[in-house]
């Protein structure tokens, strides 16, 4: 019998986090007749609105309200998460910043297994959960078998479930906050530094053409920025190109830059990881220029170039200049 | 300030085609480049510039078979100290908490301020650091981009968060931070410092030399199990266009005239 599963809701200025309804996806493919219980942290008003939130998708909500919860410091909230979780639970938490942050260290001290991560849940046979992974930048994907007997701390990735939105759970929420207890921590929270504003807002535009490490060198950026200017759109790109820093950080695009809403994107020589397309949004027509056919951006795009981008770009950009 | 920084050997994923072998039990390692994972790549260089600036020692230490030995050599070559490589039958088949329980010995055998690993690896959890902490009781943070030293007791270090911000955090020392790319320009090695470092003495840490039971490791130890690799079925993906590089041009002008992508 597998332990009562618990969601970690994230949240920000009093909204759940779309991953809170999509953790309530996934603990139903653990176990369909689950009665999941979700847990909120936090401090002031805002929780409330938190916790009533979840309450329409899970049959329980744990509130934790404490002054030493009003910012989600990991290491504080896996001091209360060890204290509170019955034995062998299984929680689940968003594979994001945060999670990442908490969960490996939470499952050591549960003396539970981890898994990162997950794409998908495929059930429990006694005590095994078997989840599906992948693995080198999503090139390829693993069924992994997890022995829950002591419990499990599950990250999922986000966007990956479909969110239950059904709204109909009706659940309780129960405040916990008096089982709060010591929350020190050698790791402070000081404070949140915004990102720089750089002199384009690649946000707003229509048209994005997004360089990635296919790009190869920071003198090919040029290729880009021709295609850019015949097509009348702007240079973005994804994390190695910031890394090395040939394009400032305001120009990328992923979970840890810009979210986009682009018409048209053309991802050139992009591998397409899960964080670059989560940055994603709106449902552009996707072009993608790659040498390696089995990059995953392929997957995810409309239309596909197999060719390197340093010979293929510059055809492109003569024609579209030819034809103006 | 004494640093031990955690590298692994993985399949340069920038160099190589990844395929699933024949019976899904591992990917094809025929002709597969190796390197450093990238992200240590990156502790490798802060553990370095730290050193520079307050004093100390860098520290390699990896987890691997023989050839792990290369890898240790050349971050050694970034300018590291010293180098240890773990390496045992038994430790094959490890879950992330059986490296995570070999690193843990291998900082006990030693008496480190501040224990760096990279963010992620190959295999994408990311999650030896933190279970690292854990272990060892040490105050941990994850995706770091940021160090500054305030001390010898005190760090601080900023974490890379959604949206690109960054939170910044004041944490103890002793401890363990996993660093993301980005966090700085790792040097290049070239060919006449990895001679420097070609007859460097790395010492091999086995089972006894690092007093831990066997089936606490390797397969016998791993209670999350790879069962097997395989390329999922997903949707029809792209329309894959095909023609000489004018043809393909041509083809996609028009696809993008379409949809608006050229003004």
């Amino acid at each position: 019998m597998a332990g009562q599963i618990f969601a970690y809701i994230t949240h920000k200025t009093g909204k759940a986090d779309d991953s809170a309804l999509e953790l309530a996806t996934a603990a139903g493919k653990i176990n369909p007749d689950a009665s999941t219980t979700a847990i909120v942290t936090g401090a002031g008003a805002d929780l409330d609105a938190v916790c009533n939130e979840v309450a329409k998708s899970y049959k329980e909500v744990w509130k934790f309200n404490h002054d030493a919860l009003a910012y989600p410091n990991a290491e504080a909230i896996r001091k209360l998460l060890v204290a509170v979780l019955p034995q062998d639970a299984i929680l689940l938490a968003a594979h994001d910043t945060f999670g990442m942050d908490l969960c490996p260290g939470l499952s050591i001290k549960l003396d539970a297994v981890f898994a990162a991560d997950i794409v998908d849940i495929e059930g429990l046979e006694g005590n095994i959960l078997n989840v599906i992974r992948q693995e080198y930048s999503g090139q390829v994907s693993t069924h992994v078998a997890c022995d829950i007997t002591n419990g499990a701390v599950l990250n999922v990735r986000p966007g990956v479930f479909q969110p239950d939105d059904s709204g109909s759970a009706g659940g309780q929420v129960i405040d916990k906050s008096s089982e709060v207890t010591d929350l020190t921590t050698g790791r402070r929270f000081l404070e949140i530094v915004e990102a720089e504003v750089g002199d384009v807002d690649i946000t707003k535009e229509d048209v994005l053409v997004s360089v990635g490490r296919g790009i190869e060198d920071q003198d090919n950026i040029e290729i880009a920025e021709d295609l850019a200017e015949a097509m009348g759109a702007v240079v973005s790109c994804s994390r190695p190109i910031v890394d090395a820093k040939w394009l400032e950080k305001a120009r990328q695009v992923g979970t840890s830059g810009k979210t986009v809403k682009p018409k048209v994107y053309l991802a050139l020589g992009i591998s397409g990881s899960f964080q670059h397309l989560g940055g994603l949004k709106g449902k552009p027509f996707i072009v993608a220029v790659n040498k390696n056919p089995k990059a995953p951006i392929f997957q995810m795009a409309d239309v596909g170039i197999v060719e390197d981008l340093l010979d293929f770009v510059p055809v492109l950009t003569e024609k579209i200049q030819e034809g103006k | 300030m004494e640093i031990l920084v955690c590298v692994k050997r993985v399949p340069d994923t920038a160099e190589n085609e990844i395929e699933v072998a024949g019976d899904g039990n591992d990917i094809e390692r025929d002709d597969l480049v190796y390197s450093v994972n990238e992200w240590d790549n990156y502790a490798v260089e802060e553990a370095i510039q730290i050193v520079d600036k307050v004093g100390g020692s860098v520290t390699i230490v990896s987890v691997g078979d023989e050839d792990a030995e290369e890898i240790v050599r050349r971050e050694m070559a970034m300018g590291a100290n010293d180098g240890i490589l773990l390496t045992d039958d038994a430790f094959e088949g490890s879950d992330g908490k059986g490296i995570a329980t070999l690193l843990k010995a291998a900082v006990e055998k030693g008496n480190y301020d501040l224990i760096l690993t990279g963010a992620q690896a190959d295999d994408g959890a990311g999650q030896v650091g933190g279970m690292l902490a854990a272990m060892l009781d040490l105050p941990y943070a994850s995706i770091v981009n940021k160090i500054e030293t305030l001390d010898d007791k005190k760090l601080k270090v900023g974490r890379e968060i959604e949206g690109g911000n960054q939170e910044m955090n004041e944490i103890d020392l002793p401890g363990v931070l996993s660093i993301q790319t980005g966090i700085n320009e790792p040097r290049y090695v070239g060919i006449r410092g990895i001679r420097k470092v070609a007859s460097a003495e790395i010492p091999v840490w086995g089972t006894s030399d690092l007093a831990i039971a066997a089936d606490s490791v390797g397969e016998a130890g791993a209670r999350v199990k790879r069962v097997d690799y395989f390329v999922p079925e997903l949707g029809d993906g792209a329309e894959i266009l095909d023609g000489t590089m004018e043809e393909m041009s041509d083809k996609l002008i028009e696809l993008l005239k379409a949809k608006g992508g050229i003004k």
